[in-house]
């Protein structure tokens, strides 16, 4: 995984609201078994609309995606963060996140940072125009008329995110400790952690 | 010396503070905690279908990674899979023609066998979609905590289990673990109580309480579906009702296992027998939430105010009763709800003010992991008998979840009743639930559908999804517009 600590660039002011994952990345675009190309049908409804945002030269490989309250709720087909990916993005900010997407989005290596609805708005305002700055060891938003908010992020994602760390690599590390919740609970708890065999009719 | 090494018979966690049913099924499955609050969960059982988990697979693969409990992990498709014949008249299985869903299906085929999962085969009598496979084969129960690629897994807390989807990298963490680091939820309550009136189902009372707590009203929470109507419920209402937890925002929801359930899940394929079903059902019956715990948030809602219920716009949260009209901008405070109003309004060719049942739909889908159980079927095939499809009605399907589904359908004659009211009778899949397979609704169609999403172009792209119940979509196929099935019922 790509480590993150410093985005910087263009960010797409989008600002929709509840746009779920199906808009994000249509149902048909989920028939691929690799995550690579999916950038081409990313908000494809939205990219029939002339004049829409996500064809706007101005904002073409912009790194950062600037959406509405719930952003990603609905389907959690992964292929989400993966459009988002492949389009370029790699930070979205938005008042809220469903939590699937959120978690996606941070496996994937793309930075999820919630802000507060007027600060979300000021940024649409100054990105229609300038660029936008993400400073994750600092926790901090700015933008070049001084703008300067900060947000909150989980430690031990922010620590992965620094550090390009890939999470199942991390939780093998801990062989030990799940074959000793695996032992103990196959006492306990045999009936749901004991092999499943199919009973011979 | 035998006696002192054998482990006191004790339970994992020890606590004398009241807890939820949610927490006490977390409780036992934290396998460890770290300093910033998240927690590595043990993850009993996890399904798997061809669409979400190709690129877990490819990832184990690339880093030389095994499956670390295959036993504890099943695979069967179902959302790409044809809903017509599937077989040759000598049993052998059709070509499927889209080329990326065969691609898919075949990955899938292949895989399964290469990391030592079982697999049900496209062509097995036990295949159909995963959230009606694993209760069915008795893989997913009370307790457990179940994980699929697919967020309708909340489906299975219908059992009790803490039951969720997961995105394809968590895929191929539980594959590569058996666990998952989370985060705990807030608790929600959800709480039901009276009497449900006549052609009041399961699924009026789920579109009814997301009509209340709206799409993001269950968002960082787990729910808990308390009260009489969900004790009177059947399991399988259950397992309809928790299916659609997600489209609240929640990403589990569960009901208490009580004795009905154990009823469901006893000699099941793959429920636990004998000493160790004893053992099972008397923890199972440890798990209900202690008097005196506490829920982050409460919701109350009267039974007798739930009525037949359908959709109206491209949010689960848009619903009314049959009764009532389409509303239109006005009718919400919240600005940025009347534009989304006005742009959904748009694209299902509605009027604000019309009545629901003066709605014309040209197409029927009874089916989806919400609605295809044989209690389902049997709901659909009781308001069809004797009667047909209206003219207007083009296309109308019932699809079973599962082959079984359909076996006991066919065995109780429902079938015959389904095919004599002008309706088709198809394989078990996913179909019109989810425009990835053949079944799809044409652009500018309205559909009278029981499944759980009415996204723009989630049944095809321009097809107009209005959400009901099994006897309710059956109601509209013999009218050929929404009505209320109680106008139906003698
Ligand atoms: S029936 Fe629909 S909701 Fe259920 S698993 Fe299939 S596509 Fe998903």
């Amino acid at each position: 995984m790509q480590s993150i600590s410093h985005v910087a660039g263009r960010a797409i002011p989008f600002g929709r609201k509840n746009v779920d994952t199906d808009v994000i990345i249509p149902a048909h675009w989920l028939k691929t078994i690799t995550r690579e190309g999916l950038g081409r049908g990313a908000f494809e409804a939205i990219r029939k609309e002339p004049g829409n945002i996500f064809d706007d030269p101005e904002f073409t490989g912009a790194p950062i995606l600037i959406a509405g309250d719930n952003f990603g709720c609905g389907s959690s087909r992964e292929h989400a963060a993966w459009a988002l990916l492949d389009l370029g993005v790699t930070c979205v900010i938005a008042p809220s996140f469903s939590d699937i997407f959120s978690g996606n989005a941070f496996k994937n290596g793309i930075l999820t940072v919630v802000l507060p609805q007027e600060a979300v708005d000021r940024l649409l305002e100054v990105a229609r125009t300038e660029t936008i700055d993400i400073d994750l060891e600092t926790q901090t938003v700015t933008t070049p008329f001084q703008d300067r908010f900060t947000f909150e992020i989980d430690p031990f994602r922010k620590h992965c995110l620094l550090n390009g760390l890939d999470e199942v690599g991390l939780t093998l590390a801990q062989d030990t400790v799940i074959s000793g919740y695996e032992a103990r609970a196959g006492r306990e708890l045999p009936f749901l952690t004991g092999a499943v065999t199919a009973a011979t009719a | 010396m035998k006696s002192g090494t054998r482990a006191p018979n004790r339970t994992i966690i020890m606590t004398s503070k009241p807890r939820t049913l949610y927490q006490k099924i977390w409780d036992a499955h934290v396998v460890d905690t770290r300093d910033d609050g998240t927690s590595l969960i043990y993850i009993d059982r996890h399904l798997v279908h061809e669409v979400t988990s190709p690129q877990a697979f490819e990832a184990l693969r690339v880093s030389g990674r095994k499956v670390r409990r295959p036993d504890l992990t099943l695979a069967v498709p179902d959302h790409n899979l044809p809903t017509t014949a599937r077989v040759d008249a000598d049993g052998a299985m059709l070509p499927i023609k889209d080329v990326e869903s065969a691609q898919q299906l075949a990955a899938l085929q292949k895989n399964a066998p290469e990391f030592g999962i079982r697999y049900i085969d496209a062509i097995d009598a036990e295949q159909g979609i995963v959230h009606v496979v694993g209760p069915e084969q008795g893989f997913s129960l009370p307790g457990a905590t179940i994980v699929c690629g697919d967020s309708h897994t909340a489906c299975h807390g219908g059992l009790g289990a803490l039951a969720f989807g997961i995105g394809t990298s968590e895929v191929e963490h539980a594959l590569a673990t058996q666990t998952l680091l989370l985060k705990q939820s807030k608790s929600m309550e959800v709480r039901v109580e009276g009497r449900l009136g006549a052609g009041v189902t399961a699924k009026d009372v789920i579109l009814h309480v997301i009509g209340v707590i709206g799409t993001a009203g269950g968002t960082g929470y787990v729910i808990e579906y308390r009260g009489n109507v969900f004790e009177e419920m059947s399991v399988e209402g259950r397992l309809t009702v928790c299916n659609m937890s997600i489209e609240g925002g929640a990403r589990a929801g569960l009901v208490a296992p009580d004795d009905k359930t154990f009823a469901y899940v006893k000699g099941r394929p793959y429920a636990p027998r004998g000493a160790e079903w004893d053992q099972a059902v008397a923890w199972w019956k440890s798990l209900a939430t202690d008097a005196g715990a506490t829920f982050d948030k409460s919701v109350v809602i009267r039974a007798e105010d739930i009525e037949p219920t359908v959709t109206w716009g491209t949010s689960p949260e848009d619903t009314a009763p049959i009764g009532g009209t389409v509303p239109g901008p006005e009718d919400f405070a919240d600005p940025s709800k009347a534009d989304a109003v006005k742009v959904s309004l748009d694209y299902m060719g509605l009027t604000p003010g019309t009545l629901l049942a003066d709605v014309e739909v040209q197409n029927v889908f009874i089916g989806s992991c919400t609605n295809s159980r044989i209690e389902d079927i049997r709901a659909a095939a009781a308001v069809l008998k004797g009667r047909h499809k209206a003219d207007n009605v083009k296309w109308a399907i019932v699809v079973p979840g599962s082959g079984l589904v359909k076996q006991q359908a066919e065995a109780e004659g429902l079938d015959r009743i389904i095919v004599e009211a002008g309706l088709e009778w198809r394989e078990p899949g996913c179909s019109a639930c989810l425009a990835m397979n053949p079944d799809k609704v044409p652009a500018g169609e309205r559909c009278a559908s029981t499944s759980n999403r009415n996204f723009t172009g989630r049944q095809g792209p321009g097809a107009r999804t209005h959400l009901m119940s099994p006897a309710m979509a059956a109601a509209a196929a013999v009218t050929g517009r929404l009505t209320d099935v109680r106008e139906l019922m003698g």
